[in-house]
């Protein structure tokens, strides 16, 4: 039971990550992850609203009628969100000020109902919660190494403390300004993506189409 | 009049790009961008969508939840902006469920053309989040049909032209670890840093 619990837990970290492997829930794990402290309360809402809607829903599985699932998943979601969006408002204000929309937009990240539809409306509360919790852990690492390296190379600092002493302020670091606009978020997951899959090389794509050799030689060799 | 409604179209469809600059839809923009028909099947759909769910919600905002609303019921002092979330969300779902079923019955060859799309709609983040920076910078009713709009179109123009580069892309020889949807990355982050360069533009 034991090692079935972390496998749970910890598989959807490392085997089958959402964002790496099932590519699920990249909009926000893109644009909140300019500065650390946005990342971090981003990680920590995600993982909570995972968990518990992936709990309350599989707690109520066998009363929903398919017919209205979505609906209803929708309603606990939606629900959930707006408990932590009051209590961003409430406890951190800046911070929520910061990531404006995208604590909304929790509701539509599909790991959220990507785990309702497919693993809580088949298991029990507990293992659905840890299920839920562990995508959410999943999602957050890849979302913190991003937050780290963007914050870090693009303005010198981490959670606004400050690591690389910047050329302005008579240090050595030129910052890369790059790292802190929407284009670097593209690259650094595609280049994550290839070091991830260079390292398990079973979740390599295959090729749609095959290059024919270049030349006869070639073909032989 | 007329100026400000059309560099607020402008803005939404290129300066603000929902997709590039703001990240929003991405599972969809990723997932269904393999083929340049069902990209711009999407894509219509989706401005479709946003086109009549930004005005809507905007309606719900200021005649049900915003504080001072329901004067008209008799309860004045009533504050129901929390409830936001979750009524732009129904209202989103059922936008889209009584869409479905209208053009099932009334225009079945374009519920033909939508019709995988659209249920699809529903869980895309383009559409809650158009509603939702509609609430944060406060539109009115007419400036949130124009966003509406807008930022529909800047979505669809950048998954179409996703689409026609995989298609070319496919072709190519990608190293194995970048297949597929490394590469995609990679391609819309070149993509974005072009859009960029829209940024600052003012009619």
């Amino acid at each position: 039971m034991a090692s079935e619990t972390k496998k749970i837990l910890f598989g959807p970290v490392l085997q089958t990550n959402p964002i790496a492997f099932q590519v699920l829930g990249i909009c926000s794990a893109l644009a909140v992850t300019s500065n650390l402290k946005t990342t971090v309360a981003m990680c920590i809402a995600l993982t909570l609203v995972t968990g518990l809607s992936s709990f309350f829903i599989s707690s109520l599985r066998n009363h929903i009628p398919s017919s209205i699932r979505i609906i209803v998943q929708m309603t606990i979601i939606a629900s959930l969100v707006i408990v932590v969006d009051q209590f961003l408002r409430a406890y951190a204000y800046a911070i929520s000020k910061q990531m404006s929309v995208f604590v909304g937009l929790i509701i539509t990240n599909c790991i959220v109902m990507g785990r309702a539809e497919a693993y809580a409306m088949k298991n029990p509360p507990v293992q659905s919660l840890l299920d839920g919790v562990g995508n959410g852990l999943g999602y957050s690492a890849i979302l913190l190494s991003l937050g780290v390296v963007r914050e870090l190379f693009g303005s010198g600092k981490l959670f606004g403390i400050e690591i690389f002493k910047l050329v302005n302020d008579g240090g050595w670091y030129v910052p890369n300004g790059m790292m802190l606009l929407p284009p670097s978020a593209f690259f650094l997951i595609g280049l994550l993506i290839w070091a991830i899959r260079t390292a398990k090389p079973e979740q390599v794509e295959r090729n749609e189409y095959q290059l024919a050799p270049q030349s006869k030689a070639l073909a032989a060799h | 009049m007329l100026e400000h409604y059309l560099s607020l179209l402008v803005k939404a469809i290129f300066v603000e790009n929902m997709a590039l600059a703001f990240f929003l839809g991405m599972c969809t923009f990723i997932a269904v961008s393999k083929k340049m028909k069902t990209a711009i099947g999407l894509g219509i759909a989706v401005t479709f969508v946003q086109a009549i769910t930004v005005p809507a919600n905007n309606l719900i905002l200021n005649y049900l939840l915003k504080e001072g609303a329901l004067e008209w019921a008799g309860l004045g002092s009533v504050d129901l902006t929390f409830l936001g979330l979750l009524s732009y969300i129904g209202m989103i779902a059922a936008i889209v469920q009584i869409l479905e079923m209208f053009l099932d019955k009334y225009v079945p060859s374009l519920y033909n053309a939508l019709g995988v799309f659209l249920p699809l709609i529903t869980v895309n983040c383009a559409i809650l989040g158009g509603s939702l920076f509609m609430v944060e910078r406060d539109y009115t009713f007419g400036e949130s049909v124009v966003y509406g709009i807008g930022s529909g179109a800047g979505w669809a123009i950048a998954i179409a032209v996703l689409a026609g580069i995989r298609e070319k892309l496919k072709y190519s020889d990608v190293p194995p670890g970048l297949r597929g949807t490394g590469i995609t990355f990679i391609t819309v982050g070149l993509m974005s840093l072009a859009f960029m360069s829209f940024s600052g533009i003012q009619l």
